[in-house]
């Protein structure tokens, strides 16, 4: 492949593309880009046809890589240094930076001696955090920008293996990948001699089995290995000794994504966009009780009220905003008035969140912390390695008050028991999964401490949400008698004449909920019930 | 050399982990999954420590020194978080150390009474796996097992065999065999390397049950008899009887490592049909004595000592030498000896007698 080569399929695909309206996906599916969105990462998502290499060429694809092959690697990192570039996977380290400490500690080995790879680049796919759906947009939308990427940041760490660790249930993106290897393959842009430079780099595919702490670097390295994926304490880190204990570097998806536009476009249009400490643009799977759920990618530095409000739309059903979770299970519960603190690493984790890969889950009034707490601890122990105690055990205790406390039958000692284990499961545990385990507790009992202490003292879910340990009652003075209430009742207990108010016979009602949601006067309030209910039966 | 703090004292190392340094310095550090023979694997979390400039506490075990750390192995911090680890373990392991097989040299154990935690402060489940008997020579009390993976490293790094493996996530998490078989089922090879690392009383031998703690039974060296290997361990002896092999991980030649026989095959030692004197054919013994010798419980022989026996036999062999020549004898010896009895018998052959006819089965 040669230069020349390239700009005539560039020339080719583009007309194919301004044939078709510069779009791949019809209308509908491909919803433009909201007003206060940048697209970077998902520039060409649903504008080419992920299964031609050729329209990814129109979009400038695989420039960059010839561009960056007429620099040295150690000003490809100075370059990527310069941008700002964080890992997109949560943590948020320096990508030059992680590159640059693999290219050190192989300058400090010898090669090995059965000409194995001297090194490897992992692409991070794994990715985990319920309601996170952004590297799978990109894998499925423009894999080869990350193909692209990960080929750059090879030949700036020295890798000449990549591996792209992806999830098994995204089987989409495991097709549009299998497709675009042999395609950069026969067009020798990833191979040996790549652009007749003697730069050599080839991928391949590993697809994960479905754990989520494979997400974590050192779990996902032993996956590949044909291991049980399990975290390892660091150091040794990856970047000294990874992969089969060679340097290795592990990139998420999204950084990838990002680098060639960097070389494309300059670092510092890059380093333009965001705060002073995290560049560039962000994605976000927007999830939970907003009206414009979906994938978003924004300039970081933007607040979260113009997330949801601007380009989310608002809360639904005109509730209240009460919290948004970021960062998946990991991350916390961020109450109103962080709403306009910007979204960058540092004030996230200042906040007691965590960026994490970029799940935002909003909650309204009817969404009970504790029980929000519950869920997610519900995930991180079944998700937990089983290594460390801390985490397999500890979390297994949290959830266990959790459960209680949610169920009417937790105690003023479980509250210190909680703080007591979120504590010490932190500074305990082995890996981030573990540490950040006690995230959504810790910010949801700083936060909405009067929720949790509601559920222990007073057996009430303020939020409707803890069956046994609240009722509905209609207020005498808003009720009007419409009767929505009533007609909607499956057991038939509310009682009332029309244009009368309406009465809920306490004794038979099984609080489903249903007048509440019927009820278009809130005339329909959650109450704490005289006799909390405790040990309910487990049902679905 | 590598100079460091640890608890505020100056030392000079050369390399290795924290608690290399520390131990080699005399510094007190309690473990749990690691293990001398084993890899560390910084799992348990009991030799968790204070490096200055870490965010999070750090394990000992595999934390390499670097110059000017600063460790605290001690510290309020420290000790607050063994304990919190120790409190967790005791909430899923059941309290009956009275009538537990390991008990006196159960690690864990030990740590709760050094870091003297009476009650654990968490209620909930616990796991409640029924002791399994299934298999021959080890009993597994699941119940007991502390997710150290000890077990599963020692099967994998002394023994390549890999029988045994986590499954499951989470609290379901578990050692187990392939597909969670008994270990008959799986490729176990029944060599004992996981419950001579076993810290608790999850894994132990199933034939010396209720026969002797650990307090009760002294330890003395030996070589197994076995075969030519020459490997060392320790017998428990209790009240002049055998109730146990250990492993002597000193031990030059197998360095704590056991096959099935050296480990579990020591019944023999105590049982009734076990010859403890030499036996002459009656008819060879009232050739030489002219009596009818001493009835044995053994049809067509007598009982003898050793001087009697051998000069019997080194007699007959010198008359067939004197006879027929060297070259009629023929001696074969066995694997069951060790490399210089084996000498010394090809030494007796081709030396005293004269003949190259001296063989070895080669084979157990």
């Amino acid at each position: 492949m040669t230069i020349e080569e390239l700009e005539r399929i560039r020339t080719e695909a583009r007309q194919i593309l301004a044939e078709r309206g510069e779009r791949f996906l019809p209308d509908g599916e491909l919803k433009p880009p909201r007003p206060g969105e940048v697209r970077v990462v998902l520039r060409n998502c649903g504008q080419i046809d992920p299964k031609r290499i050729e329209e990814y060429i129109a979009k400038e694809g695989y420039f960059a890589l010839h561009k960056i092959l007429n620099m040295t690697p150690e000003q490809v990192i100075d370059e990527t240094k310069r941008s700002g570039l964080r890992g997109r996977g949560g943590a948020g380290f320096p990508a030059g930076q992680k590159w640059f400490f693999a290219r050190q500690a192989l300058a400090s080995r010898p090669a090995p001696a059965d000409g194995a790879p001297p090194a490897y680049l992992i692409c991070n796919g794994d990715e985990g955090d319920p309601g996170a759906f952004m590297d799978r947009a990109v894998l499925e939308g423009d894999p080869h920008s990350v193909l692209e990427g990960m080929a750059i940041a090879a030949y700036a760490m020295g890798a000449t293996q990549g591996y792209v660790y992806v999830r098994a249930e995204y089987p989409v993106a495991v097709e549009h990948l299998q497709t675009a290897l042999p395609q950069a393959r026969r067009l020798g842009l990833l191979g040996k001699n790549i652009f007749g430079k003697g730069f050599d780099f080839d991928v391949d595919i590993r697809i994960g089995a479905g754990a989520f702490v494979c997400g974590e670097e050192t779990a996902l390295i032993d996956s590949i290995e044909g291991r049980r994926g399990e975290p390892r304490p660091r150091p040794p880190f990856p970047a000294v000794s990874g992969l089969w204990g060679r340097p290795t570097s592990v990139n998420n998806v999204e950084t990838l994504a990002n680098v060639p536009q960097i070389f494309l476009k300059g670092a510092d249009w890059f380093a333009g966009m965001g705060t002073e400490k995290s560049k560039g643009t962000k994605t976000f799977a927007i999830a939970g009780k907003v009206k414009n759920a979906g994938l978003i990618e924004v300039p970081m530095g933007i607040t979260m009220r113009e997330i949801i409000y601007d380009i989310g739309g608002g809360i639904l059903n005109k509730k209240e905003f009460k919290a948004a979770q970021t960062g998946g299970p990991l991350g916390g519960c961020l109450p109103a008035k962080y709403l306009d603190t910007p979204i960058d690493f540092e004030s996230l984790v200042a906040a007691g969140s965590l960026m994490g890969s970029g799940g935002l889950i909003v909650l309204d009034e009817n969404d009970c912390m504790v029980d929000v707490a519950r869920f997610f601890m519900d995930f991180t122990q079944d998700e937990s390695c089983g290594k460390c105690p801390p985490c397999w055990l500890g979390t297994k205790r949290l959830l266990e008050i959790l459960t209680r406390i949610t169920r009417a039958e937790g105690t003023e000692k479980d509250l210190e028991t909680l703080e007591y284990l979120t504590q010490n499961i932190s500074t305990a545990s082995l890996c981030a999964l573990g540490q950040g385990s006690v995230n959504p507790v810790v910010t949801t009992m700083r936060h909405f401490r009067d929720e949790y202490e509601a559920h222990v003292r007073d057996k009430f879910c303020s939020s409707g949400v803890c069956k046994g340990m609240f009722h509905y009652e209609i207020l005498a003075d808003t009720c009007n008698g419409c009767g929505a209430c009533r007609l909607k009742c499956p057991d038939k207990v509310i009682k009332g004449a029309k244009k009368a108010v309406h009465e809920i016979d306490q004794a038979n009602c099984i609080v489903c909920g249903d007048c509440y949601k019927a009820c278009k006067f809130a005339a329909i309030a959650i109450r704490p019930r005289p006799t909390p209910k405790s040990k309910l039966p487990e049902c679905g | 050399m590598t100079i460091l703090a640890i608890n505020g004292k100056k030392i000079e190392a050369a390399g290795g982990t924290i608690l290399d340094v520390a131990r080699a310095n005399g510094i007190h550090i309690p473990t749990l999954c690691h293990h001398a023979a084993l890899a560390p694997q910084g799992a348990c979390r009991l030799c968790l420590v204070e490096v200055k400039g870490m965010r999070v506490l750090q394990p000992a075990c595999t934390y390499p020194i670097s110059e000017g750390m600063d460790v605290q192995t001690d510290s309020p911090k420290v000790r607050t978080a063994r304990k919190f680890v120790l409190e967790l373990l005791l909430s899923d392991h059941p309290k009956d150390c009275m009538t537990c097989e390991t008990c006196g040299h159960c690690e864990l154990q030990d740590l709760i009474y050094e870091y003297g935690v009476k009650e654990t402060p968490f209620v909930g489940d616990r796991h409640l796996f029924p002791p399994d008997e299934r298999d021959p020579f080890i009993l597994r009390d699941m119940e007991k097992c502390i997710r150290c993976r000890r077990c599963i490293r020692a099967c994998d790094e002394i023994q390549a065999v890999n029988a045994l493996t986590m499954m499951n996530r989470g609290f379901r998490a578990k050692v187990a065999t392939a597909f969670d078989t008994r270990m008959q089922d799986s490729n176990c090879i029944f060599c004992g390397q996981c419950v001579s690392v076993c810290p608790t009383g999850a894994l132990t031998e199933k034939d010396s049950h209720g026969k002797g703690r650990d307090w009760q039974t002294t330890k003395v060296a030996t070589t197994c008899p076995y075969c030519g290997v020459g490997c060392n361990f320790d017998l428990n002896v209790r009240d002049g009887k055998v109730v146990k092999v250990t492993s002597a991980w000193n031990a030059p030649a197998n360095k704590g490592a056991l096959c099935v026989k050296g480990r579990f095959g020591w019944q023999f030692l105590h049982h009734p049909d076990r010859l403890t004197t030499p036996l002459m054919k009656t008819s060879f013994w009232k050739e030489i004595k002219g009596t009818e010798g001493a009835p044995s419980p053994y049809k067509g022989f007598v009982e003898t000592d050793w001087d009697t026996a051998l000069d019997a036999a080194a007699g007959r062999l010198s008359a067939v030498r004197s006879a027929d020549g060297p070259d009629a004898l023929a001696i074969l010896t066995s694997a069951k000896c060790t490399n210089e009895e084996n000498y010394l018998m090809q030494k007796l052959a081709r030396k005293e007698i004269g003949t190259n006819n001296i063989d070895h089965c080669a084979r157990l």
